[in-house]
């Protein structure tokens, strides 16, 4: 992988065994994951014993960071995993659980959650999204009130990653409906809470992940739960969306080419009228326009990746690669069903699993349209 | 902080030539295209304020800066407003030139690469004839040994600066049966008997660019005519397209930008039911992935950049970023010109200059076609 002036020895050498741990635990069980439409919750507390949650945080907390460029690296190797629920529900644990329970959390929630999460023996998921309210973050109904020292939380979540079988969920509730976006606070939910309640929900791809929807009836949780001031929630979850996006392109980008290499592998496997299918000329050209296009959505990324870990807040740059990325992966991913021809088509070949896998990329963490409003944004319109 | 992968220096460079382009190739942009021209001088200014020679050594008069000052060039040339002016630099800097400087002997330096520099002589660069382009392999221009040098009869055709220049970097055939073993460099002076400019062809675009049709009839040039090794022009002429297909994207997608901003300075200003267009949703979008995509295709080209200015030899990523700058800037110049509307459409504005000059990149260099067949190769298919 070519990584100008960005990635240093160590990265490198962290890659390597990243890639090594994804290719003998994970992708060799893809197949039997996707199969059983999920993978064995002991893998956090196999991730977590190799260190992969920690990279971008400080020991103090349990992790081995901060590094952000390490984590990048971390991400990009466990998108070659061969099934996106397994790497999404990595990564939500990773980078949305834990990040946000990480920045907005005290000394004791860090002890409480975070670096138990971080050794992957609790499990983490965010809950942002309602059945009425995505990336209109203002919109969401989800109510938190108070009682003595504590809270109730009423309300509901849904497409939550981990959601279904997460040991904890960092929920974001209004506290103040009349406040707009400044009446939204985030809490920290033990699933065990009563009134708490998950199902399953069943999606065209991402099978492996445990993605749920999520009911909050009465939840009673301490004040000790509340993840930030009040009234501080939206800002939260803004400040988080530039890592939470670049993570995702990161994703897209390692995911795209490795759905790449699964569809040129085949295509010079596989002869027709006398020789590789790769080796036609339009085949040729399709391959190159794809390379091209994963090439150019690496350096978007890479930029963004570079400057958002020299401090800067790169949200045109990080919103231009999360919509870039998750375009060409899909893309890729549809020529890859392409030249499999008929195989393309069967539940037996990965390469319709790349396919569903990918279509999820324009639509998770704010749809391309939203990438568009929140560009257009960034330029005055 | 300066905008990776260039430094301050490189930036306080960008301004420089800033100032320059704006005072005086600017302003005359208009007269130019409508002349269809631009005087000589031009090269002779540049000489004199060193741009001509940014990266070439300072012991013929170059300025001994790396490769990212010619990328600052190419780009700030974006800004005089013609793109025949900006291409006709660039054949000088970084086309026809360079040959001399790594192939050549210090007497063929001493003679032709210093006056490049200066502006004194200008250059054009004879690869493509009527029948081959980028199938170099196929020209038929020969070079026939005899006493005391060679005879060289012929044509090339599509030559920009072919016109006006003092000397050409000429591809020929001095072994008809060796294939591309069989071709040779030659740098010749333009007033060598049966040197002939046969015709100024005219172009859809790139108007104030001179492009011309040459016939060499038993011109007859010395024995020290002939630049690197007989038989290596063809590895040696494949060194140079990777500098030409560079420049000619760093060039084109900075240029691609200037549309983007008229686009975006126009959908601000210009008002329909009620509100600048730029705040209607489809407008803004197509802005934003207009944004989006010049970012992708430009940090490629940085990436290529970078890597070259490293020292790399990097084929492939030059070739991916010929393909995409050209492919975008094209597409951002129509939707540019579709913001604008009639007044896109109007002679009397330049937004139509830039879609009628975009559109040579996608031909010149090596058409995308070409850059898909190198593309392919590389990965093997």
């Amino acid at each position: 992988m070519s990584a100008p002036d960005l990635f240093t020895s160590d990265h490198e050498e962290l890659r390597r065994s990243v890639r090594a741990f994804v290719e003998k635990e994970l992708l060799a069980n893809a197949e039997a994951w996707e199969a059983d439409e999920s993978f064995p919750r002991e893998m956090f507390r196999r991730v977590g014993e190799l260190g992969f949650f920690g990279m971008k945080y400080p020991e103090d907390v349990g992790g081995s960071g901060p590094d952000a460029l390490a984590d990048a690296v971390v991400t990009e190797e466990f998108a070659r995993c061969g099934s996106a629920g397994v790497s999404s529900s990595l990564g939500a644990h990773k980078d949305l659980a834990c990040l946000y329970v990480y920045n907005f959390g005290t000394a004791e929630q860090h002890a409480r959650w975070l670096s138990p999460a971080l050794e992957g023996r609790l499990v983490g998921a965010l809950g942002v999204t309602e059945p009425d309210a995505g990336s209109d973050v203002a919109g969401i109904m989800t109510r938190a009130r108070r009682d003595g020292n504590d809270w109730i939380i009423d309300g509901a979540k849904t497409f939550i990653t981990n959601g279904a079988w997460a040991d904890f969920v960092v929920v974001a509730a209004k506290t103040d409906p009349e406040a707009g976006h400044k009446g939204i606070t985030l809490f920290v939910v033990d699933t065990d809470t009563p009134g708490f309640e998950a199902r399953r929900i069943r999606m065209l791809g991402w099978r492996t992940g445990n993605t749920g929807e999520i009911s909050l009836q009465g939840v009673r949780v301490p004040d000790s739960a509340r993840l930030g001031d009040e009234g501080s929630g939206f800002y939260a979850i803004m400040q988080n969306f530039a890592w939470e996006r670049l993570i995702m392109a990161l994703g897209q980008v390692a995911g795209a080419e490795r759905t790449y290499e699964l569809a040129k592998s085949y295509a010079l496997d596989r002869s027709a009228f006398g020789r590789p299918v790769g080796k036609f000329q339009v085949w040729r050209h399709r391959f190159a326009d794809m390379a091209t296009r994963i090439e150019a959505g690496r350096a978007l990324t890479y930029n963004a990746l570079r400057m958002y870990s020299n401090g800067e807040d790169p949200i045109r740059e990080v919103a231009m690669a999360k919509m870039y990325t998750s375009e060409v992966a899909f893309h890729v991913a549809d020529e890859c069903v392409q030249v499999h021809g008929g195989y393309g088509y069967m539940m037996e070949f990965p390469a319709q699993r790349a396919w569903r896998d990918s279509r999820l990329g324009p639509i998770g963490g704010g749809t391309s349209e939203i990438m568009k409003e929140v560009i257009g944004k960034t330029y005055g319109l | 902080m300066a905008r990776w992968p260039f430094s301050a220096e490189h930036d306080e460079l960008r301004r420089s030539i800033r100032a320059f382009v704006e005072s005086e190739l600017a302003p005359h942009a208009e007269e130019w295209e409508a002349k269809e021209d631009f005087p000589d001088s031009v090269f002779t200014r540049m000489g004199e304020l060193g741009f001509l020679g940014l990266s070439y050594p300072e012991e013929y008069g170059g300025g001994g800066g790396d490769y990212l000052c010619n990328v600052v060039l190419g780009e700030e040339m974006s800004r005089c407003g013609s793109g025949g002016v900006a291409m006709a630099v660039a054949v000088q800097t970084d086309m026809a030139v360079p040959p001399i400087l790594k192939f050549g002997t210090e007497e063929q330096k001493q003679r032709y690469l210093v006056p490049a520099l200066t502006g004194e002589k200008i250059f054009c660069l004879g690869i493509t004839e009527p029948d081959a382009g980028s199938d170099v392999q196929n020209i038929q221009t020969t070079a026939t040994k005899v006493d005391g040098g060679w005879v060289i009869n012929g044509r090339k055709i599509f030559i920009t600066n072919g016109r006006r220049a003092h000397a050409i970097t000429l591809v020929a055939k001095t072994d008809r049966g060796a294939g591309h073993h069989g071709i040779s460099l030659f740098v010749v002076d333009t007033d060598a008997p049966g040197f002939e400019v046969a015709r100024t062809l005219h172009k859809v675009g790139m108007l104030t660019s001179d492009t011309a049709e040459l016939t060499f009839t038993d011109m007859f040039v010395p024995e020290e005519a002939l630049l690197g090794k007989e038989g290596e022009g063809f590895y040696n002429i494949s060194w140079e397209l990777q500098g030409e297909r560079l420049i000619g994207a760093a060039g084109t997608i900075e240029g691609a930008k200037r549309m983007f901003e008229a686009a975006l300075a126009y959908a601000n200003e210009r008002k329909t039911f009620g509100k600048p267009i730029g705040k209607h949703q489809v407008i803004r979008h197509a802005l934003a992935d207009m944004a989006t995509e010049v970012e992708a295709a430009q940090q490629l080209v940085y990436m290529a950049a970078w890597k070259v200015n490293n020292g790399e030899y990097p084929v492939r990523e030059i070739s991916m970023a010929k393909l995409l700058t050209g492919e975008v800037a094209w597409k951002v110049a129509d939707k540019a010109l579709q913001i604008f509307g009639g007044y896109g459409y109007a002679m009397e504005f330049p937004i139509q200059r830039g879609w009628r000059d975009s559109r040579l990149i996608r031909i010149g260099g090596g058409t995308d076609e070409v850059m898909r067949e190198i593309i392919g190769r590389m990965e093997g298919l």
